[in-house]
């Protein structure tokens, strides 16, 4: 099969808001950008986020920076590197107002003014009074950041390949990336996209679990390229879970259904959370809600057939307090649950959210791999943005509207890195025509695969084992099990078989090859889960329930070739201010 | 086939509630739709994600009355 080439300066990865927001940076500097897409643009996962962006403005309460520096460093259980998140926080006005100048519809104040109103964990004066930190568009922050980035693009000249799917990072025996091979889906044609630079900007991989908030496209795309390419992946163990995702659908109900008096129940129609949490009982924070949950099914109190799942109960309150003051709950339960919750309640399961882990990257976007003299060596020619990349801000835990932030401050810083590097790397070198034959003898293997498993049946035993096995609270014997069951269903995922072996927009294909990503994932989840001997942030652990920071203040590296651990120390030097050294985490 | 295969991908949203439904409607209506309804389902297809779930959950209305039975099996698939 021979391979089509086509040149750029730079090739973007995905088009959600930080792939967006580098493509327009590096357009309106005359950079020739090529941005490839699974899916429209502005149907990227972004979309979803509602909560806001957060930036210390100060329109409605005094803020400052260094307070926001402070929350995120605390949120991310001081797993966070400090000298990027003083980064973030510094630039976040900076980019707010320059989304603002690009006509993104923020909420304003009678006065003008950008509208603010408070979020979790978001406080004044270092832990002190709650902070009102968040900028918002109504509830579509996500929607009306998209569309304004997209326009601005378009109007920038970015060049949109949508309906396309990155396969392979192209890099030469030194490992420098000069470009990546691609699937036009429509015509099923495999091309070779050379460029000085690389960005990743695929965002995440909820979809490697069974209950998942992530929309269907969120297969942890540029993992698998990295990861494949020997480029190892940080803090994979840790995943945001929200309590309450509808049991075999995912989609969220809000917490407000439990501040409105809603309750869960185990199958003895117990009010279990009485047990782990007295007096804030089901108002206790996220994690203890839901490693509660999972310790309820896990001791055989689950509901249900297969005793896997917790109800929501709602039906005590006033219909009308459902349907006024819960507004879309009813809605989300009969279409997702087949259930009306003023009759019935809602089964529920701690569903995943958000991935902290991701490609590693210095606060610039560049991606930095151990390599001869030092942990963060930067790899030439490749950059990462977004939930995809592990810079870390997030650390061991994220904190409510700190990500469109992340995609908004590290697709800006990306964009003009590229810039200068493409200065120091004036011309495309050649690379050898056997660094696409990893791409070609994937689809050839898909081609004359016979006798092998269908793609949806070791999806499925994928995503149900990562939810066993390595959820929301974690434990020693079923990591164990899981790393053994995981490598095998990894290596399941290299022989499916696909029945449709035309060209021409073969979905079946995409979805053979998003397994093989969705593989790499949780691989690399379970396997530094089960090293992990401490509970920290989003990861909680049944036999080592307190942090340890002596033996487990370091980043976590997972290396795909040999599925092997290597650590790396925590950057708790910021920028410019002190260091904030660890503490008791509490709220 | 290809038209399915197609529509499927094009299914595939930035929200999860969306994925979820527009998938339960190709599965169960999809093939039977005419070309008049195929168009329409299209038109829907086209709309920004909260647009379209806004409609779906009835929070939205539709302008174009021609468009009502089609968002209709929407709503209740």
């Amino acid at each position: 099969m021979t391979i089509t080439k086509r040149k750029f300066d730079v090739v973007i990865v995905g088009a959600g808001g930080s792939g967006m927001r580098a493509a327009l940076q590096l357009s309106e500097a005359g950079v020739k950008v090529a941005v490839l897409s699974k899916v429209f643009p502005t149907r990227s996962h972004t979309v979803a986020a509602q909560g806001g962006i957060a930036a210390s403005l100060g329109n409605v309460t005094e803020d400052n920076w260094h307070w926001h520096m402070y929350d995120t460093v605390k949120g991310s259980d001081y797993l966070g590197d400090q000298d990027a998140i003083e980064f973030m926080c510094r630039q976040a006005n900076e980019v707010v107002y320059e989304l603002e100048h690009f006509g993104m519809p923020f909420d304003r104040l009678e006065n003008g003014k950008i509208y603010q109103r408070p979020f979790g964990g978001q406080s004044q004066n270092f832990g002190g009074a709650q902070a009102t930190r968040s900028c918002a568009a109504a509830d579509r922050t996500g929607h009306a950041l998209l569309h304004t980035l997209y326009q601005r693009n378009v109007r920038a000249n970015t060049q949109f390949f949508n309906e396309w799917m990155g396969l392979d990072l192209i890099h030469d025996e030194q490992g420098d990336v000069l470009g990546v091979t691609a699937l036009e889906i429509e015509t099923g044609e495999v091309v070779a996209l050379q460029a000085r630079a690389v960005l990743l900007a695929t965002g995440g991989g909820g979809r490697v679990f069974q209950a998942s908030t992530n929309a269907f496209i969120n297969t942890g795309d540029g993992l698998g390229m990295a990861a494949r390419s020997g480029i190892p992946l940080e803090d994979m163990e840790f995943w945001q879970f929200h309590p309450t995702g509808v049991y075999g659908a995912g989609v969220l109900i809000s917490e407000a259904v439990r501040g409105e008096g809603g309750y869960l129940l185990n199958k003895d129609g117990e009010r279990f959370m009485e047990r782990y949490a007295p007096n804030a009982r089901d108002l206790a924070s996220r994690d203890v809600v839901s490693r509660a949950m999972t310790t309820e099914i896990k001791e055989g109190r689950g509901c249900g057939i297969n005793a896997d799942h917790i109800l929501l109960k709602l039906n005590h309150l006033d219909a009308n307090v459902i349907n006024m003051r819960l507004p879309g709950i009813r809605e989300i339960a009969i279409k997702f649950a087949q259930v009306d919750p003023i009759n019935e309640p809602i089964p529920v399961v701690p569903t995943a959210h958000y991935m902290m882990g991701g490609i590693p990257t210095n606060l610039h976007g560049q991606v930095v791999v151990p390599y001869k003299t030092g942990p963060e060596e930067v790899v030439q020619g490749l950059y990462a943005a977004g939930e995809c990349a592990c810079v870390s801000v997030h650390g061991a835990n994220r904190l409510g509207t700190n990500s469109l932030l992340d995609i908004l401050v590290f697709g800006r810083a990306v964009g003009s890195q590229i810039i200068e590097d493409l200065r120091n790397n004036p011309h495309h070198k050649p690379f050898p025509t056997s660094s696409t034959d990893k791409s070609l003898a994937r689809l050839a293997r898909l081609d004359s695969q016979k006798d092998g498993e269908s793609v949806a049946q070791v999806g499925d035993v994928l995503r149900k084992t990562m939810q066993a096995h390595c959820g929301v609270f974690r434990f020693a014997d079923m990591l164990k099990e899981g790393v053994t069951k995981i490598s095998k269903i990894a290596e399941r995922a290299e022989h499916t078989e696909i029945r449709d072996k035309s060209r021409v927009f073969n979905t079946a294909r995409v979805e053979a090859l998003e397994l093989t990503n969705l593989a790499e994932v949780a691989l690399a989840t379970m396997v530094s889960a089960e090293a992990r001997n401490e509970s920290r942030g989003a990861h909680a652990r049944d036999d080592f329930s307190i942090r340890d920071d002596n033996k487990w203040l370091k980043h976590t590296l997972y290396f795909s070739e040999e599925r092997r651990l290597d650590y790396k120390p925590v950057r708790l030097k910021p920028l410019t201010v002190e260091s904030f050294s660890p503490k008791a985490r509490t709220y | 086939m290809k038209e399915l295969d197609r529509v499927r991908w094009r299914c595939r949203r930035g929200m999860l509630e969306l994925d979820i439904i527009l998938q339960r409607f190709v599965d169960k209506h999809y093939t039977q739709l005419n070309d008049t309804e195929l168009q329409q389902f299209d038109t829907f297809l086209n709309l920004p994600d909260n647009d379209l779930w806004d409609m779906i959950t009835a929070k939205k209305e539709i302008k174009d009355i021609k468009l009502q039975p089609m968002l209709q099996l929407l709503q209740i698939v």
